[in-house]
């Protein structure tokens, strides 16, 4: 019964939310969701080659600006280019793609800590590059971006239905909850396939994912190409959306961010790492009244607002992987990682014979389920 | 009967170390082969050499009548399956899972097939799932299936790298002393699996410190010690081979 009407609910909440919250919140809140949902895009992507594929990348960001700037390119008045959105969403999103494929070939020889600091390096080259050519305009960026517009419809633009007249940061909200999906959609397909279990593997022991014949370069190319793929995407639409772009939006906390986001949620578990990014994107705005509040309560200001803001936002960050390091809607797999070192990793008792029988089925010992209990 | 597999004066050093010089030997095709050696004597370096994870620096393999190609996964892909050591499973992946990582070589399915999940990406993992269930009942614990593979007894962790390594088709596996760690009963036990195996037409390498096991089973038996092969032949020609019971029982004080 629950679960025959929880889809519809969900479709009924999802498309009444920015109504309400403008209602409640205010507009800029609709504004923030649009946000919110790109940041989702990313920490999707970037799920792909941390959470799946178990490779620590710190540059994430610069995939994000490749597309960005490849749409800011081709649809300004910058060159005077204006390609519309079919071409120009296939094409931020091969191009990061590539730009991930060129990280990844010389690089993925590294492990761990060493992966980590190269991939850093490239997101910061990516963003001195953006700040000094001259096609990139430098560090002024580039405006007057073209809005995202599919066929007449151009999404910037207010539209009226049923006698509302809706702005056009409601059109972007169901633009994106749409990529969104697909998104998801994508990655929970690629997870249970044949490729997500290689990665897996990969993630578990590289050395014994060799043996069994996985060509793990590979492989990791492929995650690392995916992964920009959709943050190749997600700047597209940023830059539409924002219709100015500069090297300043792509800095390595934008990677830290997105990372964070993926952390929080809970690697490799698509929930999870939805509910890390939308709440990771709205917290900081949700701390400021909090801010305000300092103002009020000691007549004074002590702190900057802005500054303990991002204070608190960092100690709830700070409480919730020391209360839950798995995250904070972690997959199954992941929560017995964490939690097995704790007495849940007694072995099983031996089997029987090796004769295939199945007079034991339900064998008790740790079942799957349980054994993710808080040790 | 041309040999499966053929060493062909590999060696291979590290530093100033000669871990192996000059090993050759012939595996016939279908047979049990044993490799013993004391600790040391360059066992688990030879099955590094073999499986791609080092390079030989003299001397080469050759598989089927052609040389082995020097990355691992082509190895693999060449028909040699390994187990290990130190058991190396994807800990948090369930038994099946495992299993059905070792089908990857065999199988196709790309981003393409992931994504929009053709009819021919249904059917293959279908296959897959399928021969990765019949594997584990081959080796005994199709009933652990769905059991995160870390939470598996110490013998049916073994079982399960072996059925993981049959996933990949080999006509050769290669396993690093299966039977270590295990009781008398457990070790009983492999060897019937092995005779098992064996009866599929996979030929089997094995490295063993349990030598009344590899005496008793192997129709092969190569001596390693320090890096060089001591003596090869039948388990019962090798047991009397002088420098044999020398390496493993010290020199005899002869005035």
């Amino acid at each position: 019964m629950k679960s025959r009407y929880l889809p519809l609910l969900l479709v009924v909440g999802i498309a009444a939310l920015p109504f309400v919250t403008d209602i409640a919140l205010g507009r800029s809140w609709v504004r923030l969701l649009d946000f919110a949902l790109l940041y989702a895009m990313l920490a999707l992507g970037l799920n792909i080659v941390v959470g799946y594929a178990g490779l620590l990348d710190l540059g994430y960001v610069a995939f994000y600006a490749v597309g960005a700037y490849s749409y800011a390119m081709l649809a300004s008045p910058h060159i005077g280019i204006h390609l519309p959105l079919y071409v120009l969403l296939p094409t931020g999103a091969l191009l990061a793609a590539a730009f991930g494929a060129l990280l990844g070939a010389p690089t993925l020889g590294l492990r761990g800590d060493y992966l980590a600091i190269v991939t850093m390096g490239f997101g910061e080259i990516i963003r001195i590059f953006l700040r000094n050519l001259s096609i990139t305009n430098g560090p002024a960026g580039i405006d007057l971006i073209d809005p995202i517009a599919i066929g007449g419809f151009s999404f910037s633009a207010s539209h009226t239905l049923f006698g509302f007249t809706l702005p056009g940061i409601y059109n972007y909200y169901f633009l994106f909850v749409g990529l969104t999906t697909l998104i998801l959609l994508m990655s929970k397909r690629l997870e249970g396939s044949r490729i997500g279990r290689a990665w897996a593997a990969i993630r578990e022991d590289e050395i014994a994912a060799k043996a069994m014949g996985l060509n793990t370069k590979n492989l990791k190319l492929l995650a690392f190409a995916m992964g920009a793929t959709f943050g190749g995407i997600s700047g597209v639409l940023f830059a539409g959306f924002q219709g100015f772009v500069s090297p300043e939006s792509f800095t390595m906390n934008e990677s830290v961010m997105i990372l964070c986001m993926v952390v929080l949620g809970g690697m490799g578990h698509l929930r999870g790492v939805l509910l890390g990014a939308l709440l990771l994107a709205i917290l900081p705005e949700a701390f400021r009244p909090l801010a305000q509040l300092q103002q009020s309560a000691f007549d004074q200001v002590y702190l900057d607002p802005a500054n303990l803001r991002m204070l608190l936002f960092a100690v709830a960050l700070i409480a919730v992987m020391i209360l839950r390091p798995e995250g904070l809607w972690p997959s199954p797999v992941r929560k017995r990682e964490l939690h097995d070192k704790e007495g849940d990793d007694r072995p099983l008792p031996p089997s029987g014979q090796p004769t295939g029988s199945d007079s034991v089925p339900g064998h008790t010992g740790v079942s799957a389920a349980d054994a993710g209990g808080v040790a | 009967m041309t040999p499966l597999l053929r060493a062909l004066g590999v060696g291979k050093r590290f530093g100033g170390l000669a871990a192996l010089s000059e090993v050759r030997f012939d595996i016939p095709e279908g047979s049990i082969y044993g490799l013993i050696g004391p600790n040391g004597a360059g066992k688990t370096t030879l099955f590094n050499l073999l499986t791609g994870i080092y390079t030989p620096d003299e001397g080469h393999f050759e598989f089927g009548g052609a040389p082995l190609p020097g990355k691992p996964h082509d190895v693999c892909a060449r028909g040699i399956a390994r187990t290990f050591q130190n058991i190396r499973l994807f800990g948090s992946m369930t038994a099946l899972e495992n299993v059905m990582v070792g089908r990857h070589v065999r199988t196709r399915a790309g981003l393409f097939g992931a994504i929009f999940h053709p009819a021919g990406e249904r059917d293959e993992e279908a296959a897959i799932r399928a021969r990765a269930l019949e594997l584990l009942d081959f080796v005994g614990i199709a009933h652990r299936a769905d059991q995160v593979s870390r939470q598996l007894s110490y013998g049916d962790q073994r079982r399960l790298e072996i059925a993981r390594a049959l996933a990949t088709e080999p006509r050769l596996l290669a396993l690093d002393e299966p039977a270590a760690g295990m009781n008398a009963t457990e070790t009983a036990t492999l060897g019937t699996l092995l005779q098992k195996i064996r009866a599929t037409g996979v030929t089997v390498l094995l490295i063993e410190h349990d030598v009344k096991l590899v005496m008793g089973m192997c129709d092969r038996v190569a001596v390693l010690e320090y890096g060089r092969l001591i003596a090869e032949g039948p388990p019962e020609q090798v047991q009397r081979d002088p420098r044999v019971i020398e390496a493993y029982l010290g020199a005899e004080t002869t005035a």
